[in-house]
């Protein structure tokens, strides 16, 4: 287990460097140059600089350097937990991040949560009971729900609260330790619409899947030395079922955290999504730039853990 | 790869079709129907929709761009089926409208897409060596971006317009592409046909095009159209938030950035109906990609999971 973590760990290097890289020449590289873009298009056209301030803002920028310099200098600041600051307020990053980070993970824990919860069931009910009236129904919802975006889920609910109820989820940010009702009223919302994104998708693998180890041989031999149809469901069918539904919930993370942002935007929740959609809009390079490596970072962590409890659920992963 | 004869492959295609292509198409129609009724209902609504957007001039009843500021925000009425939005546009017509610029922009994405995922999948597996590990670990950078955060870096990056997101769901889309064909060469290359070919001295370019590439055909199909629903999810999104198709075209997902921001009563059917025509849309896409998988390929299911 800890040679297969080793190698595991060590693959991830290569690729969370090639992920810099791409970030770093997305930003740099093809727009031209990050404060010309401010200076073009940057607060709706409001901020006019004058040719002395973008190169007063090139050099304290470090813009000025040589690209590998500059490279270089963005990794170690990154290194060191030092995520800059925003061109227009100045407001350091890495404190954002830290306020708006907790909104954003506890949508997401609890979407995935959520999923998990309603989605795996469904799953091997549906295929348990495979073309019953509660099959169809489990396949018709999963259906539907694949192909609603969850950022519409959420301009549907909020209308719907708005108008029906006149009223809706706070708007300024309340983390769960300074009030967990008004908190738990901000991230319900979000979390429920990108969790029912999830559970399709992991209903729909789950159903695949325990339906494929339903027709193994070793649930025939359960079977027929009389063990109870509940134990050959849960200690034979669910185990081996379970390990690609594990693998595609990690790439399915991928969707919900992409999601997230849109989500969040839909509902207004102040995570850190729509700073990230601000900062586009804006253009505060610095801030995309940081905030696009933290998410494909988190990305890669996951895909890592994904793949770690992938080996502790499966030996024969670990000896290959 | 560049001298690859393929006038002369066009002539062996017809002389070892079948005669009556026409009547196999039909055939294969027809047993595609009666394996899969719901299949072939997304199929006709598909095809629905995409007469819809071709002929959106001929069926949108108003210009979708003409603000009348007389009208703005009108719930439906007669006149205006779907109300009309805050300019005073009618919605219905940017619906139409919308509808024609996000399927063009997910085709054409999907399209770009695959083509690069399958010709970088076959010459990675059939080349191997340095450059299969190196494609390798491109395709692992570029699917270690969750698929709308890469999208939004790139069309950032690009600058705003139509190319700029055709291109950057174009490019989130290579990675399964290239995935799926490579481990399809994989298992191709190990065939007798192929070694049939580079025993008569065959190049390693004409291999992949004649005896590699064709095999990829069916399993690119699925992912194609199993893709085509992603994009049409990915371009919504994007415009949503305001990177993608710029206004004042109308797209599905840019109608509806912004329409909950500056009103008291958010007027319901500016989010109602553009959202279920997303969904629609990508119900028929998603439904007519698990078809074409279940029909083509059932193998692939447990390869994609």
């Amino acid at each position: 287990m800890q040679r297969y973590l080793m190698r595991r760990l060590l693959t991830a290097i290569p690729t969370i460097f090639g992920i810099t890289v791409l970030i770093f020449v997305a930003m740099r590289i093809l727009p031209g140059d990050p404060v010309a873009s401010i200076a073009n298009e940057g607060g709706g056209g409001q901020y006019v600089l004058s040719k002395a301030d973008l190169a007063a803002a090139r050099v304290s920028l470090g813009l000025d350097k040589p690209l590998p310099q500059q490279y270089i200098s963005w990794i170690a600041d990154v290194a060191h937990g030092n995520l800059g600051h925003s061109f227009w307020n100045k407001e350091p990053i890495s404190a954002v991040v830290l306020r708006r980070g907790t909104i954003s993970l506890e949508i997401a824990l609890l979407a995935v949560l959520f999923s998990w919860l309603v989605g795996v069931p469904l799953g091997i009910l549906s295929a348990t009971r495979r073309n019953s009236w509660l099959d169809n129904i489990v396949r018709l919802f999963m259906t539907m729900f694949l192909a609603i975006p969850s950022f519409w889920i959420g301009l549907s609910a909020i209308l719907v609260l708005v108008l029906v109820f006149t009223w809706r989820p706070p708007l300024t940010i309340v983390q769960v330790w300074q009030d967990p009702v008004r908190n738990m009223q901000m991230v319900i919302g979000p979390a429920l619409a990108l969790g029912l994104g999830l559970a399709a998708t992991l209903a729909r693998m789950t159903r695949s899947s325990v339906l494929e180890s339903l027709g193994e041989d070793y649930v025939r031999t359960a079977r027929a030395k009389g063990v109870r149809e509940m134990l050959v469901i849960s200690r034979h069918v669910f185990r081996n079922a379970l390990l690609p539904v594990v693998t595609t919930s990690g790439v399915a993370l991928g969707g919900l955290i992409g999601g997230a942002v849109a989500t969040e935007t839909a509902f207004g929740v102040p995570g850190l999504g729509t700073y990230l959609v601000q900062a586009l809009s804006s253009r505060d390079w610095m801030v995309i730039q940081n905030l696009v490596l933290l998410y494909a970072v988190v990305f890669v962590v996951i895909n890592l853990i994904v793949d770690l409890s992938y080996g502790w659920i499966d030996p024969r992963i670990r000896y290959q | 790869m560049a001298q690859a004869p393929s006038i002369p492959a066009a002539g062996d295609r017809a002389v070892v079709a079948p005669p009556n292509a026409g009547r196999a198409f039909f055939g294969a129609m027809r047993r595609f129907m009666r394996s899969s009724p719901l299949g072939m209902a997304a199929v006709v609504f598909l095809v629905m929709i995409v007469c819809i957007a071709i002929f959106a001039r001929q069926v949108a009843p108003f210009d979708p761009l003409k603000a009348d500021y007389l009208m703005t925000r009108k719930p439906p009425s007669a006149h205006h089926l779907l109300g009309t939005d805050n300019l005073g546009r009618d919605v219905l017509s940017r619906i139409i409208y919308g509808l024609r610029v996000s399927l063009v922009v997910s085709i054409l994405s999907v399209a770009l897409g695959t083509s690069i995922g399958t010709a970088w999948g076959v010459t990675s597996g059939y080349i191997g060596g340095a450059y299969d590990i190196v494609s390798q670990r491109l395709i692992e950078v570029l699917s270690s971006f969750p698929t709308l955060i890469l999208a939004l870096l790139l069309s950032v990056s690009l600058g705003p317009g139509l190319r700029t997101v055709v291109i950057a769901i174009g490019i989130t889309q290579i990675p399964l592409g290239t995935r799926i064909t490579r481990s399809v060469v994989l298992a191709t290359k190990e065939t007798a046909f192929v070694e049939a070919a580079q025993c008569i001295g065959a190049s390693p370019a004409r291999i992949m095009l004649r005896q590699v590439a064709p095999q990829t055909i069916a399993p690119m199909l699925v992912i194609a159209s199993i893709n085509l629903g992603g994009a049409i999810f990915t371009e919504a999104a994007l415009s949503f938030l305001g990177v993608g198709v710029p206004p004042p075209t109308a797209s599905l997902g840019n109608m509806l950035g912004g329409v909950l921001a500056q009103s008291f009563k958010p007027p319901w059917w500016l989010v109602i109906f553009p959202g279920t025509a997303i969904a629609l849309t990508v119900l028929a896409a998603n439904l007519f990609g698990d078809t074409l998988r279940d029909f083509l390929d059932p193998k692939l299911n447990k390869r994609l999971g």
